[in-house]
């Protein structure tokens, strides 16, 4: 390990680590606009200048490597001198437009350009002008601030792997661009705005909303998929305005994707604000009181065989636990969190989780999608198999259809029975996947909702067992889930047990008219089309496809109206945190149903959320580690190849910008299809 | 005077035949396997003690420079670069070599290349030399039809290949690293260092990358001895360079002479003297746009080689002689290599992009005086800042003319100003 002295400070640090990095290290500041630890380093900003004995000139710390007996110093005249000659040169072009640009208070040249900075201008020509240039919907351009740190061009080649931007033009008049005046199409663009030193990148939807000072910041978890990314909502008053990613290297890193990001304007459209009740066809504002009434009646005359609820995916373990509960002790077993009619959950946690985790995605030599498209379904786990692509040449496979997940992929076939194939030997993955040292499957969850969902979830288990997947420090089976809420269902048992009705049985029985009574707490992706005879009560923060078919609207809160419990497609379980009030008279989950227990006569013994949550820890013993994942032991399976149908697999996501309520509320996720989707679509039928 | 035996570049004026039977006649690619049959290390032992330096304008010792070529390759390949994408403006030495000795240059990379252990070289002609490209491809091309390079070069057992390879009008590219981003089909855009090319330079592979004369002399200092280089010239700034004397000489032109030279002696002798008689030099830029200028009391003296142009704060960078006589407006001419090299920043580095820029507009206002007195400090201090702070040298060859000037011609630019002020008293700046 070599030893340098930095500012007369001597410290020890890994080898190839560049001194910026040991600067870090030593706690000693060193300016940067170009750096990011995650990019490849481009060292063409030069503010990270600093003096090495024995170098005639001054040099980039971001570029030079440590080595033995080094030193570094980074406070002489001739450093400041230079960082001062370099904010000047940034400062020339750059418009002192500081009072109307979005990136005030949390812009990199605004701070630094305090700290190392010189207070008057020499400059005295005209200032560049550089046209601004269209990204799309979500990104919001002011080229003229731009100083050609090339962070966004290094992360959308590397990260992203969509390789839109660019710079074309030399010395003054080079620019960035998308080279034919086209929209970043990546589902990760938005970060694109976290990593623009200055204001050149800023959020569409977000411009001119708000200065930072003015926000409330609250840290809190994503659902709008099953990642559970780290985020922190920031509020003015009652208002979500933007969500932006907080580091946590085992999930997001430091990235967000899309639709988490800047789906938040949905929250404040069509949202269900107060109790509504069917009346003479039509629904009615009503009151909490009249609401309730109705629900309990509904409820008290209704069979507990005759009647069912259904979980949505964005409900949280709280609510489901409640409901649960209630139900149960109303004498009915015919609940499910499964919506998409999945029969996943019944074996042990092992069989329904993402058991590689995130982080450890990235040591992947060998990886098998079996009908998914995690760029789609969960944009933060393909951005860490990209990287694992990247990093150590990851040889990607799939099966399902063909799809850009922005790394190579080889396509086996559309038919799951290829799994069977790979299980008896005879198909050339077969020899790779044995050899493999560190290999995975990722199954699609929404595979498991095929008729023979269940016969290809073991027939995966199946080939993980045989194929060495299954190791004392690794486990390679995955199961990529979509919702935010499943794996908590899962895992508090919101499934019927064998008397119960599922998802399937219970709307085949709302179909033909022997369900009475339907409760969907948030459940809005059902068909409910040809439903008679039965009294549906739907409680959530949407008027979406459930509320419209309602006879009772309950109104709930949104994940950023209230502290709940999620758990993630790894099996972490995580808090979202109240950022702000529910709208209007609308409540938290559990509370709605607490209230109306007591109004059928079986009160919960929980009256405050510490009780709850003390009950679910106690029942569900998984519920006592929060944040971390544990490590779930295998049981083996029958060993039995399933009976799968050749039916190709499907695409689960038609459009990612639009798959939930909230999102299917937002303006900006509208936009965002008008700009991605539909085009695309359109390209799609006129090719046949 | 160097003595004609003396001379490398025997066909310097293309009097003479340049193809392989021509060149053949000069000694070019005579008994060359037995050169190679000393081995590597004799080889780049003998440049080292010829102490040979770059003649791209750096002036780097270039035995030193083979000899940071790894021994050992482990199976990966090597490559040898040859830059012959002359664009330095004043600058047309490479050129001549180009079109009436490539098969010293030819013979040369085959030296090299077996010196540094790489069986394949590249050459990378500035695109605007078409001609000079395609005689080159035809030397090539003979020189495989008789066995000298190829499978086998000159039966010595070594493999080389070489290829030509045209830019496409960039003077960034004359720039080892961008040259190698360019040669491998991306942006002309210099790279970080370290690593050095020598340890990842070509796709990755050491990459040993030379200017073409420094190449084309290398097979002469090996037939005639390291001792016959050194003896040329004076210590440390060995043999002989071929100096091109553009500008106010009655006689432009190129000529090969030894090192250490006096400048006064080599424009008069060769360059017909300066136009108007030596008293009428006002300055001169001894070493391609990118030195610093020397006024005439320096050119009376001075010597023209590496370290005797350093000592006046000059250099002697590609040799190209620009002389300037007395009717030049040396402020209009400096501000027209300031739009040079703003216009060939290649933008990716803050203090080049945005300085070269800044720099050329104040030098555009010197040029009428329509600026403050102060601005000329400003300038310079402008020009510090970029100076020293850059990727690569562009930067610094920016910076330097500017400080040359104002180093030796400040009375001159506050002048300008002052009559400025007297022709136009209400548009005084600030």
């Amino acid at each position: 390990m070599p030893k340098l002295i930095i500012d007369g400070k001597e410290i020890e640090v890994m080898p190839g680590l560049t001194i910026i990095q040991a600067c870090e290290q030593a706690g000693i500041e060193v300016p940067r606009f170009c750096y990011h630890e995650r990019l490849s380093v481009a060292g063409n900003c030069r503010m990270c200048l600093v003096e090495v004995e024995k170098s005639p000139k001054p040099v980039a710390s971001c570029v030079m490597p440590v080595s033995e007996g080094m030193v570094v110093k980074t406070q002489t005249d001739t450093i400041k001198k230079a960082r001062r000659g370099v904010m000047e040169f940034l400062l020339i072009n750059h418009p002192l437009d500081c009072p109307i640009c979005d990136q005030g208070g949390e812009c990199d040249l605004q701070d630094q350009a305090m700290a190392y900075g010189f207070d008057r201008s020499r400059y005295e020509e005209n200032k560049r002008a550089v046209q601004d240039k269209n990204f799309g919907p979500l990104i919001k351009t002011s080229m003229n601030r731009c100083i050609h740190c090339t962070r966004c061009i290094r992360f959308s080649t590397e990260i992203a792997g969509v390789p839109d931007i660019g710079a074309v033009g030399r010395g003054e008049k080079m620019e960035i661009t998308t080279y034919v005046e086209k929209a970043v199409a990546s589902e990760l663009s938005g970060n694109l705005i976290d990593i623009c030193p200055v204001g050149a990148l800023t959020s569409k939807p977000y411009a001119f909303a708000a200065r930072p000072w003015e926000l409330k910041k609250t840290h809190s978890i994503d659902v709008m998929d099953a990642v559970g990314s780290h985020i922190r909502v920031d509020t003015r008053g009652a208002k979500v305005l933007r969500i932006l990613p907080r580091i946590h290297e085992d999930i997001n890193e430091e990235w967000l994707a899309d639709k988490s990001r800047f789906a938040c304007d949905g929250l404040a459209r069509q949202r269900l604000d107060r109790p509504y009740i069917r009346k003479d066809g039509r629904l009615v504002p009503t009151t909490w009181a009249e609401a309730l009434a109705h629900t309990a009646q509904a409820i008290k005359k209704a069979q507990p065989t005759n009647m069912a609820a259904i979980a949505g995916d964005m409900a949280d373990v709280e609510a489901m636990f409640a409901l649960k509960e209630l139900w149960v002790s109303l004498g009915s077993n015919n609940f499910d969190c499964r919506q998409n009619g999945s029969l996943l959950g019944a074996g042990g946690r092992a069989t329904y989780l993402l058991n590689t985790t995130i982080n450890n995605l990235e040591k992947a030599d060998v990886c098998l999608l079996i009908g998914t498209n995690p760029r789609w379904e969960a944009p933060l786990i393909n951005a860490r198999l990209r990287k694992a692509y990247v990093q150590n040449g990851l040889k990607v496979f799939v099966i399902g259809p063909k799809i850009d997940l922005t790394y190579p992929a080889e396509y086996l076939g559309e038919s799951p029975t290829i799994l069977n194939e790979i299980t008896q030997g005879t198909h050339p993955l077969s020899t790779l996947l044995q050899q493999a040292k560190k290999p995975v499957l990722i199954l699609g969850e929404n595979v498991t909702s095929r008729s023979d969902g269940m016969e290809i979830h073991q027939t995966s288990m199946l080939i993980a067992e045989k194929f060495g997947f299954i190791k004392a420090d690794w486990n390679g089976f995955n199961v990529l889930h979509r919702a935010a809420s499943r794996v908590g269902g899962l895992d508090i048992g919101f499934i019927p047990s064998e008397q119960g009705k599922s998802t399937r049985q219970i709307l085949a029985a709302a179909k033909s008219g022997q369900l009475s009574l339907l409760y969907l707490l948030g459940a809005d992706e059902l068909d409910l089309q040809d439903v008679n005879n039965c009294f549906i009560i739907y409680q959530g923060h949407h008027g979406d496809i459930g509320a419209h078919r309602a006879d009772v609207v309950l109104p709930g809160a949104a994940y950023t109206e209230k502290d709940a419990t999620y758990v993630n497609t790894e099996g972490r379980i995580q808090q979202t945190r109240m950022a702000t009030l529910p709208p209007g008279e609308a409540k938290e989950d559990w509370r709605i149903i607490r209230a109306l227990s007591e109004l059928v006569g079986k009160t919960l013994s929980f009256s405050n959320r510490h009780q709850l949550q003390q009950m679910i820890s106690k029942k569900h013993a998984v519920f006592q580690q929060k944040n971390i994942v544990a490590v779930q032991g295998w049981v083996m399976g029958s060993g039995r190849v399933g009976n799968i149908t050749p039916a190709p697999l499907k695409d689960a996501v038609v459009n990612y910008y639009m798959t939930d309520p909230i999102s299917r509320a937002s303006e900006t996720m509208a936009a965002c299809t008008a700009a991605f989707v539909q085009p695309n679509q359109q390209e799609n039928k006129a090719h046949g | 005077m160097l003595h004609q035996q003396d001379k490398v570049f025997k066909n310097l004026y293309g009097l003479l035949d340049w193809r392989l039977e021509g060149a053949r006649k000069r000694g070019i690619w005579d008994n060359t396997k037995e050169l190679l049959s000393k081995g590597r290390d004799w080889i780049i032992d003998e440049i080292k003690k010829s102490d040979l330096r770059g003649r791209g304008g750096a002036g780097f010792s270039t035995g030193m420079k083979w000899s940071f070529m790894p021994k050992d390759l482990q199976g990966k390949s090597a490559y040898l670069v040859v830059n012959a994408d002359e664009s330095e403006p004043g600058t047309c030495k490479d050129r001549e070599i180009l079109r009436f000795d490539p098969h010293l240059l030819v013979e040369g990379c085959l030296i090299a290349a077996f010196a540094i252990g790489a069986q394949t070289g590249y050459i990378y002609v500035r695109g605007e030399f078409y001609h000079e490209a395609q005689r080159l491809q035809q030397a090539i091309d003979e020189a495989y039809a008789a066995g000298l390079i190829g499978k086998n070069a000159c039966s010595s057992g070594f493999d080389f290949n070489l290829y030509v390879h045209r830019g496409a009008g960039a003077y960034i590219c004359g720039e080892e690293t961008a040259l190698l981003e360019s040669l491998e089909g991306k942006k002309g855009m210099p790279r970080l260092k370290p690593p050095f090319p020598a340890a990842m330079g070509l796709y990755g592979a050491p990459t040993t990358i030379n200017n073409v004369e420094t190449v084309a002399v290398t097979p002469t200092i090996l037939r005639r001895g390291a001792a016959w280089w050194s003896g040329l010239g004076r210590p440390k700034n060995t043999g002989t360079k071929i100096f091109s004397i553009s500008g106010h000489v009655n006689k432009p032109c190129n000529v090969e002479e030894q090192m250490g030279i006096p400048l006064r002696e080599l424009i008069e002798r060769y360059a017909g003297g300066v136009r108007g008689g030596w008293d009428n030099l006002l300055a001169v830029i001894p070493g391609g746009s990118s030195v610093p200028m020397i006024p005439k009391s320096i050119c009376d003296t001075v010597l023209m080689d590496f370290d005797s142009l350093r000592e006046v704060k000059s250099g002697l960078g590609t040799a190209a002689v620009i002389v300037m006589d007395k009717s030049t407006d040396l402020i209009a001419a400096i501000a027209r290599l300031s739009h040079f090299y703003m216009h060939e920043s290649c933008g990716q580095c803050t203090p080049c992009r945005e300085g070269t820029g800044w720099m050329w507009r104040v030098m555009e206002r010197l040029t009428i005086g329509n600026a403050d007195i102060r601005e000329i400090d400003m300038l310079l201090d402008v020009s510090r800042q970029v100076e020293g702070h850059t990727i690569c040298a562009l930067g610094d060859a920016a910076a330097w003319p500017i400080q040359g000037l104002i180093r030796h011609f400040r009375p001159e630019i506050e002048q300008r100003i002052a009559n400025h002020r007297i022709k136009h008293p209400a548009v005084a700046v600030n």
